[in-house]
């Protein structure tokens, strides 16, 4: 059995959470997950009570926000979820962490947006278009896409370019087995990918802050490893709007902008595909986008993180090479200078 | 109650108070707040947006004065310019703070290595080294030291500050500039209107203009 003992501490006016987990192999993420703490009624209407005051300042959020903060959504549990031994024994990140802070422009470009304007996203019925060099191109239906498969929660260290980092239990299917069904021609040297592009559900394209849709890429390699994940789900629970649902993909050892959202298509290419964030600022955000310390961003250093649910005075941790996965990856770059393709 | 008892113990204190709203409310998010009530999962870094946020707000608020003394007659609000330039100071110094000690916690050589790499962090540093001045000289003794015109010379070095507080803001952005481009439209307006004064005038200087209407109307 498990013991899991939560830890409200006021510590220094702030409130911080302290999860203190011995994980053990027959343990379910969903007991990984604080969740009793955050189904607390009081805090939640305490919640409402403060999104509303904190709207008057902010004129146009009033309902939504309050709303969103009263009665979170959560995800379909999912079933049949297998432990895989790639995942880390780190702490995972309480899950209103991972749900209530994210990049994902396409539902604004605020960290809190994208849980209160995507509430209403409805991501099923989803269909992903499949096509260049493969001998299976088509229309797929997302549970044609993955009923055929073995649902694995992966823990994985994520780690954001802007240098803050969470632990995160996804859950999914290596891309690996997805892209083999295809059957990738000889010519098939890159995958890219693209989310969907519909203003009216996804309210931030209405802004051009970034070309839509957004795109990302992977080299062949990269998409075969064995880490390269397609998500389905996190905390044992099917993707929420704002966490890319109802497909997304999961590469570790990269800034989190590779791990792009709400994918509608896949295709195998035979030259490297535009990437958006690299279209955005070429100087900036590269094509392989590896989580690199010695190499910073041209107005940040990548050498520290910042680890999401930690106390308000914690220090940052040391990024790794690689996310930490250097065992697992550092050999698709061999030869490559890393300085230059960053 | 004449009008200078009433600025003095009704109007400053209650700018004074008002001034005070935007750290109770964020003081008051670190210690009742947790997920969902506005301080996210990162709240240091959510903290120090916030705190540069006002500071900059301030020092445009700051800018505001003049203007309003000129286009509207309005001589007394000349006298609140000094305590809301101190509140754009304080409000830099808690943003500072916050990077300081919360933030970096104390690792002076990651600090330094920011302040000599980061153009954005160069020009913040800078930005607070000029409000610093700006916040020592501001009793009424530092004007008799200094003499008026060398006062009046530094003081105008807001104007750097202002510029600073815009450009360290927007160059920490990384896709979507609409917040810098309120400031910046903002204080572009602020610095657009005392250009076209000082062409209009090329010889006397807003400040000295101000002065003497604040002098025609109490005398």
């Amino acid at each position: 059995m498990q013991h899991s003992g939560i830890i409200l501490n006021q510590e220094a006016g702030c409130f911080t959470m302290l999860i203190k987990n011995k994980i053990l192999s027959d343990v379910k993420s969903s007991e990984i997950t604080p969740k009793a703490v955050f189904m607390n009624r009081r805090r939640f209407i305490q919640s409402a009570v403060m999104a509303g005051a904190g709207s008057a300042l902010l004129p146009g959020l009033l309902s939504t926000s309050a709303l969103a903060a009263a009665e979170p959504k959560r995800g379909m549990k999912l079933d049949g979820i297998i432990k895989s031994p790639l995942s880390t024994t780190e702490e995972t990140t309480p899950y209103n962490y991972a749900t209530t802070y994210n990049n994902f422009y396409e539902f604004g470009t605020g960290k809190d947006d994208p849980a209160v304007m995507a509430r209403d996203f409805k991501p099923k019925p989803w269909k992903v278009t499949v096509g260049g060099e493969v001998g299976k191109p088509g229309l797929y239906d997302f549970d044609d896409l993955i009923k055929s498969h073995q649902l694995e929660e992966r823990i994985y260290r994520f780690r954001c370019v802007e240098a803050w980092s969470m632990i995160v239990p996804w859950v999914g299917i290596p891309l690996a087995d997805i892209i083999k069904r295809f059957e990738p021609t000889s010519k098939a040297k890159y995958v890219a990918f693209e989310t969907l592009n519909d203003p009216e559900r996804m309210p931030g394209q209405a802004r051009r802050v970034l070309n839509w849709p957004y795109v990302e890429g992977l080299r062949m390699d990269e998409a075969m490893n064995p880490l390269t994940l397609m998500a389905v789900g996190l905390y044992g629970e099917e993707l929420l709007p704002q966490n890319g649902a109802p497909i997304r993909l999961v590469v570790p050892w990269k800034y989190g902008f590779k791990s792009i959202k709400s994918i509608v298509s896949i295709r195998l290419v035979e030259k490297m595909p535009p990437t958006t964030w690299n279209n955005s600022a070429a100087g900036e955000y590269g094509f392989y986008a590896n989580v690199n310390p010695e190499v910073s961003h041209p107005r940040w250093s990548q050498a520290k993180e910042r680890r999401l649910g930690g106390g308000y005075f914690d220090p940052k941790v040391e990024t790794r090479k690689f996310n930490g996965y250097e065992e697992q990856v550092a050999a698709l770059y061999n030869g490559m200078d890393l300085r230059k393709f960053f | 109650m004449n009008k200078q008892t009433t600025i003095r113990w009704v109007a400053k204190p209650i700018v004074f108070t008002l001034a005070l709203i935007p750290l109770a409310w964020i003081v008051w998010r670190i210690v009742t707040g947790d997920v969902g009530t506005g301080l996210n999962a990162n709240p240091v870094e959510t903290v120090n947006r916030y705190l540069g946020d006002w500071a900059l707000r301030f020092i445009l608020i700051t800018l505001c004065i003049t203007p309003l003394v000129k286009i509207f007659n309005w001589t007394t609000a000349i006298r609140f310019r000094r305590m809301l330039g101190l509140f754009a100071f304080f409000y830099a110094t808690l943003h500072l703070s916050n990077y300081i000690i919360a933030d970096q916690f104390f690792n002076w050589t990651d600090i330094w290595a920011d302040i000599v790499k980061r153009v954005y962090i160069t020009i913040g540093m800078a930005t607070f080294a000029v409000l610093l001045a700006l916040a020592v000289t501001s009793p009424k003794a530092a004007i008799r030291k200094m003499g008026a015109k060398r006062w009046r010379l530094l003081h105008r070095s807001i104007y750097v500050a202002a510029l600073g507080g815009v450009f360290h803001y927007w160059m920490m952005v990384k896709a979507d500039l609409s917040g810098p481009i309120i400031h910046a439209a903002i204080l572009a307006i602020l610095l657009g209107y005392r250009l076209m004064k000082a062409r209009n005038k090329p010889t006397i200087s807003p400040d000295r203009t101000a002065r003497r209407s604040t002098k025609e109307q109490t005398t």
